[in-house]
């Protein structure tokens, strides 16, 4: 690119010695520099999404004390500023008249607001007092109500966020979120991986071509327009066909999170069967074994690792999805083995609830707390999908 | 050669063995099932979106605002507002995302753990459900960055420490990262060894072949990595809910520290809160037609950049 280069006659010793440039180093150090953000960001999102939900565990003194911040910082509240925004949030689920939802509403209107405002900490003003009255007599006594209160209230099966003796049973949650990723997964699972086995065994090259990207264009599909095509759709077709009686349930939000979790499970399980050295079908072919025994007796067996990284990452997709479980699984909390019944996961709670709640509030902080678990989980299985299994593939294929 | 030699080789044997072809035909067949199902649904879906979407979608419903209480008019403000988020999320992801796939593919060697860290950084970004980056958007830019600047400079009232434009978009930074890195990664590989060698043999410094032959060669990896950010950032909600999507704004963002509408939070908000459901489903599957449109055809024109890539590293 240069066509000027230095021509210098006389090299020596010393000119030929790798010289020190300020313009390199600085490039090289900005440059890792950046790169480190990537690790920065990671820790980050641990940091601050476990920080918010700190006041959980602050046990004995400290959470009488966050009682104390709770009403002081009650003005500069995260849910004070997005009033306009909350309203329709809150009342959503209620048949909201057309005047209350009136563009004006949203503007700058200091009336409204000012209305809005009682309403919205109604609940919070009526609680805190209550709260801290009920508690008192135990809390001479042990000095530890809050945190505990909350904590002894986790392993209960009911999700009653708002009311005057609020509970935050996760147990109702989790079989939710377990509920759809299993069906999520029985159907995504072994379609995914079926057709993975045709496209990289069977397909002639030019099939190849086309099945791979048409597959991968499903990816491309936001989560919102699944879930709302599930909504609307799936969710009348599929309840005309079996006739149960919430039109929003488990199977429903299941498919459509099937649909969104295909594309990630054929896609690394497509390329696990490709990376299967080809000595292996070869052997295979020459003992007498045809195509289709090949397929399925060595070369899936082969790339087992490769998949079930595969199925693990479609699992952490399925449990961290939101818009579809908002849109698609109907969001109560019921606690049923029936598929057919309303669930509601953990990712679909953070979405709905979050925007409702007040900075620093147990709400706030148990939805926090909720969002470490599922950042834990997820960081867990992209851990295991990269090591186990990547210790494992280079194993079988090295024979080390 | 040696695919073609296997092929035949199987036809001869398997033209041998007839007693196991009806069971290798069904095991083929119910793999070419399975392809076939996930086809046939993404174009059902494609199909009925369309079918439903377009009696409603017309240039009109494009360029025009929302009315009486959003049961009629267009999605002008939700357009809008997604592509102010998208283009200053670009502005935020892209340098960071080339420049740390720089860093991956210029300058980590074989075995350094930091580089070994810093993929698998990457790696985690890419699984973290969207509905994380959304938290720690509210946590960490609202109440810690935006609470802090306020503090600071604004002397305690509320401006930056509030949902906005530019805490939404640097969520979404964040979480189209590495679809930049992993696409820029990818091209900085197709550039032959040969031409960084012909240039530090010329007497270029590293950071001299990287801007003047790495880089100018990358270009086109570096914008399909652009696009394919930008087309999960369009159709992405999850991020957005709490930290700077709005129901209904009557005029449009004047400035960074404006809530925004979107596509992807009007259709939920259209079809899940909405005062009329049955009503406005003809605006709910037209917006839902346009953001689809929007996604699936930025992708294409990735993939067929893609694909050049590709060709050209062959």
């Amino acid at each position: 690119m240069n066509s000027q280069f230095p021509v210098n006659p006389s090299f020596t010793k010393e000119s030929l010695k790798k010289q020190f440039r300020l313009s390199e180093f600085l490039a090289e150090k900005i440059i890792s520099s950046v790169a480190f953000l990537s690790i920065a960001i990671i820790f980050l999102i641990f940091i601050f999404v476990f920080k918010e939900s700190l006041p959980l565990f602050s046990f004995g003194s400290d959470a009488k004390a966050k009682t104390e911040i709770q009403g002081t910082a009650k003005p500069e509240s995260y849910g004070g500023t997005t009033t306009e925004e909350l309203k329709p949030e809150s009342y959503g689920s209620e048949p909201v008249s057309n005047a209350d939802l009136k563009p004006e509403t949203y503007g700058s209107d200091p009336v409204s607001t000012e209305d809005l405002k009682p309403e919205t900490y109604g609940d919070v003003k009526a609680e805190t007092p209550e709260t801290t009255a009920t508690e008192t007599p135990e809390a001479v006594s042990e000095n530890n109500e809050g945190a505990d209160k909350t904590w002894s209230t986790f392993f209960t099966t009911e999700w009653v966020p708002v009311s005057e003796n609020p509970r935050f049973g996760l147990i109702g949650l989790l079989i939710g979120t377990l509920k759809v990723t299993v069906i999520a997964m029985l159907i995504a699972g072994p379609l995914a991986i079926l057709a993975a086995l045709y496209t990289s065994c069977f397909a002639s090259k030019r099939a190849k071509e086309i099945i791979k990207p048409i597959i991968e264009m499903l990816a491309a599909f936001p989560s919102v327009v699944i879930g709302f095509f599930a909504l609307m759709v799936l969710a009348t077709f599929f309840q005309s066909i079996f006739g149960y009686e919430s039109r929003l349930n488990a199977f429903i939000g299941g498919v459509a999170m099937a649909l969104a979790a295909i594309p990630i499970i054929y896609t690394i399980s497509e390329d696990a069967l490709s990376a299967v050295p080809k000595t292996f079908t070869e052997a295979s072919l020459a003992l007498g074994a045809s195509k289709w025994q090949t397929a399925f007796f060595v070369t899936l067996p082969a790339a087992t690792p490769g998949i079930f990284a595969a199925l693990l990452l479609g699992v952490g997709r399925v449990f961290g999805e939101t818009m579809i479980a908002l849109m698609a699984t109907g969001n109560a909390a019921l606690l049923s083995s029936n598929p057919f019944e309303s669930v509601r996961t953990f990712a679909a709670t953070i979405g709905s609830e979050m925007a409702e709640t007040v900075f620093g509030e147990t709400h706030y902080s148990v939805l926090f707390f909720i969002g470490s678990l599922l950042f834990i989980f997820s960081f867990a299985l992209n851990a295991v999908a990269e090591f186990y299994v990547k210790g494992k593939l280079i194993k079988k294929f090295q024979g080390k | 050669m040696d695919k073609v030699n296997i092929e035949l080789e199987n036809q001869f044997f398997s033209s041998e063995k007839k007693g196991s072809d009806i069971k290798g035909k069904f095991f083929v067949g119910v793999t070419q099932l399975a392809v076939f199902i996930i086809i046939a649904v993404l174009f059902i879906i494609l199909g009925i979106i369309v079918y439903q979407g377009r009696a409603k979608f017309s240039w009109e419903f494009i360029s025009s605002f929302p009315t009486n209480g959003m049961t009629e008019g267009g999605i002008l403000p939700a357009l809008i507002g997604t592509f102010i988020l998208v283009i200053v999320m670009s502005i935020a992801a892209v340098p960071f995302g080339t420049i740390t796939a720089i860093y991956l593919t210029e300058y980590a060697s074989e075995n350094s753990k930091f580089a070994a860290a810093v993929r698998f950084s990457v790696r985690t970004l890419a699984v973290v459900p969207s509905i994380i980056f959304g938290l720690f958007g509210l946590g960490f830019f609202i109440q810690f960055l935006g609470a802090g600047v306020d503090t600071a400079f604004n002397g305690g009232e509320l401006r930056w420490g509030q949902p906005n434009i530019l805490w939404a978009s640097l969520t979404m930074s964040l979480l189209t990262l590495p679809v930049i890195i992993v696409s820029v990664e990818e091209a900085l590989k197709t550039i032959p060894r040969e031409l960084r060698e012909a240039s530090l043999a010329l007497g270029a410094t590293k950071w001299q072949t990287i801007k003047q032959v790495v880089l100018p060669g990358s270009v086109s990896g570096i914008m399909t990595g652009t696009i394919l950010a930008v087309s999960r950032g369009a159709g992405e909600v999850a991020p957005i809910l709490f930290t700077g999507a709005a129901y209904y704004l009557a005029t449009l963002p004047g400035s960074l520290s404006d809530q925004f509408m979107n596509l992807g939070y009007h259709i939920y908000i259209m079809s899940t809160q909405s005062s009329d459901v049955e009503k406005t489903m003809p605006i709910q599957f037209a917006t839902t037609l346009v953001l689809l449109l929007l996604t699936l055809s930025l992708n294409l024109v990735a993939v067929v950049i893609r694909s050049r890539i590709r060709r050209r590293a062959k």
